[in-house]
């Protein structure tokens, strides 16, 4: 289990993690979920000890990173693919890791057979894509056959391919009941990979949940109804005590499901030519929790914001 | 940690760098004592006549030494290091000591090479051999200074981090800063005195009559500076987030 209890960290004025305090459970895949720049990495770098923090500690298993005994064994890390020197092959690159934690030399090729990089292990690894890259990182934090796994956007710029084998292999991991933890800017993608989900934006925790609860609460349900006596509806609707917001031709109702909506309707004698529920996409509530806490707004997000990525009375 | 210096040594070996160091290394040192020998007229070589071109052996390895630390921080592969041992000063203090090593088997290569192919091609009289003390600190001494000066380019490249700028210190320190401080007028001998490339120079080539420190003291004064520089690499490591 790892363990962040009020971590902090500044660089002079700029609060990039703020107070964050989380827990990422045993034998699951916690997501660690936020838009660029909400202190993702940083706070991952402080669970590796690479950064001090300012303040707070992470803790894994109860032990602080630098006082793991041979921390390959423990904890399995990808922050970033290009950490490695690129005239070194990728054998030499994991010969020296499992060296420095005492791990058998026999190790390594199997960690390759894992990741499937057997056949270019003796190229230099500044020539690898970044979906090889990606796997020499994989089979880096596999080499000491660890309980717990930290990823750092693992799929960024992956090609399709190259995602789906990442999910897989998490899905893998966390059968084998290990303990992972993947951040992550993309909701979607870890709606599909994990379990639990920690967010953050600018820092500070957003919320702790499962990814089912957290979708459900931040999705918004809403109804499209469509029909030539719009007025008479929205009426009706009116007194029912409902939210309506007008989307083109249609009527997009909230706070009231399809069935209630129909008899609605038909008590009304109000002819309807669509009425379908609508479910707020994952991206639509991710902007919702972390709009605010966006750190660099560009232009478009800035200025009038499509309809649909704005709920209404927003 | 003889566990940490085997991981070193494997990083240090998988990587071209210092093979090519290496071979231009002792490629400068022998080859210059093969030219000197070729033209040297006027009086019998002796011992120093093959020494000339230690400089520039010792040159190559000081960029190797630094190199060995600052392509780790260009490659960030510092990270993975610490990542693996979280103890950085044992990790840096192993590639000091093997880096180090290393630069003082290339030195004694170097020195021993070059007297040996100025003894080949010259035929070698009674001046070339190395008999006395100062014949013997002048060839085998080149390995000391060649480590202590590894340790001192590790500690620079790790306290500057990135490889211009580590390098060019090492190069223009010795090359130009420790000379030109003679210019400082008043204080310019003193200061200059106590150099510490300087002052190596004065272990291999015997202090003279107005040098400050023995043969030996000299040598230990160039290892003192060695061991402060690293000392504040170290609390640097420790400090700094890598």
């Amino acid at each position: 289990m790892i363990e962040a209890v009020g971590l902090t960290k500044s660089y002079g004025k700029t609060l990039a993690v703020d107070n964050l305090s989380f827990s990422v459970p045993t034998g699951r895949v916690t997501g660690f979920l936020g838009p660029n720049g909400a202190g993702k990495s940083t706070t991952m770098r402080m669970i590796l000890g690479l950064d001090t923090p300012t303040g707070g500690s992470a803790l894994i298993d109860g032990k602080r990173y630098r006082d793991l005994h041979q921390p390959l064994r423990t904890v399995g890390a990808l922050l970033d693919a290009k950490w490695v020197h690129p005239n070194r092959s990728a054998r030499a690159h994991l010969q020296w890791l499992a060296r420095s934690n005492q791990l058998p030399a026999k190790r390594v090729d199997e960690v390759l057979e894992i990741v499937g990089l057997t056949a270019v292990a003796n190229k230099r690894a500044g020539g690898f894509s970044l979906g090889m890259s990606q796997r020499l990182g994989i089979a880096a934090a596999l080499l000491g056959d660890p309980q717990v796994l930290l990823f750092d956007e693992p799929v960024n710029g992956l090609d399709p391919e190259g995602i789906l084998w990442i999910r897989k292999f998490m899905h893998r991991l966390a059968e084998e009941g290990r303990t992972v933890f993947v951040s992550s800017h993309l909701l979607s993608e870890m709606a599909l990979t994990a379990q639990e989900l920690v967010v953050i934006g600018r820092g500070k925790l957003i919320s702790q949940s499962s990814t089912e609860d957290f979708v459900a609460q931040a999705t918004e349900n809403t109804v499209r109804v469509r029909g030539p006596q719009l007025a008479a509806l929205r009426s009706a609707l009116g007194q029912a005590g409902v939210s309506i917001r007008d989307e083109g031709e249609s009527l997009v109702v909230s706070g009231m499901d399809c069935a209630d909506i129909g008899e609605l309707a038909a008590r009304t004698q109000t002819v309807l030519h669509e009425l379908s529920p609508q479910r707020g996409s994952l991206e639509e509530a991710f902007m919702q929790l972390t709009g605010d806490s966006v750190e660099y707004h560009t232009e478009i997000a800035d200025g009038p914001t499509p309809a649909t990525l704005v709920p209404a009375g927003k | 940690m003889t566990t940490l210096l085997a991981t070193e040594r494997i990083k240090l070996f998988t990587t071209r760098s210092p093979w090519w160091s290496a071979f231009l290394a002792l490629g400068l040192t022998i080859g210059f004592a093969g030219l000197v020998a070729l033209n040297h007229n006027g009086g019998p070589l002796r011992v120093e006549h093959s020494q000339f071109g230690i400089q520039f052996g010792l040159m190559v390895v000081t960029v190797m030494a630094a190199l060995a630390i600052t392509t780790e921080y260009r490659f960030a592969t510092i990270r993975a290091t610490f990542q693996a041992v979280p103890n950085r000063t044992s990790a840096l203090l192993a590639k000091t000591t093997v880096v180090a090593v290393l630069a003082a088997v290339i030195g004694e290569v170097a020195a021993f090479g070059s007297w040996a192919t100025v003894k080949v091609i010259d035929g070698g009289g009674p001046e070339l051999a190395i008999t006395t003390g100062a014949d013997w600190r002048m060839v085998a001494g080149a390995g000391l200074v060649f480590g202590i000066a590894a340790v001192i380019a590790v500690a620079v490249g790790t306290l500057v981090r990135q490889s211009a700028g580590a390098i060019s210190i090492l190069l223009i320190w010795p090359l130009l800063v420790e000379n030109l401080v003679q210019l400082i007028p008043g204080a310019g001998d003193d200061i200059h005195n106590w150099m510490p490339f300087t002052v190596a120079g004065r272990f291999l080539n015997g202090p003279g009559p107005d040098a400050p420190l023995s043969a030996w003291g000299s040598l230990f004064y160039f290892a003192a500076v060695a061991a402060v520089l690293l000392l504040a690499a170290i609390t640097a490591v420790n400090k700094r987030d890598a």
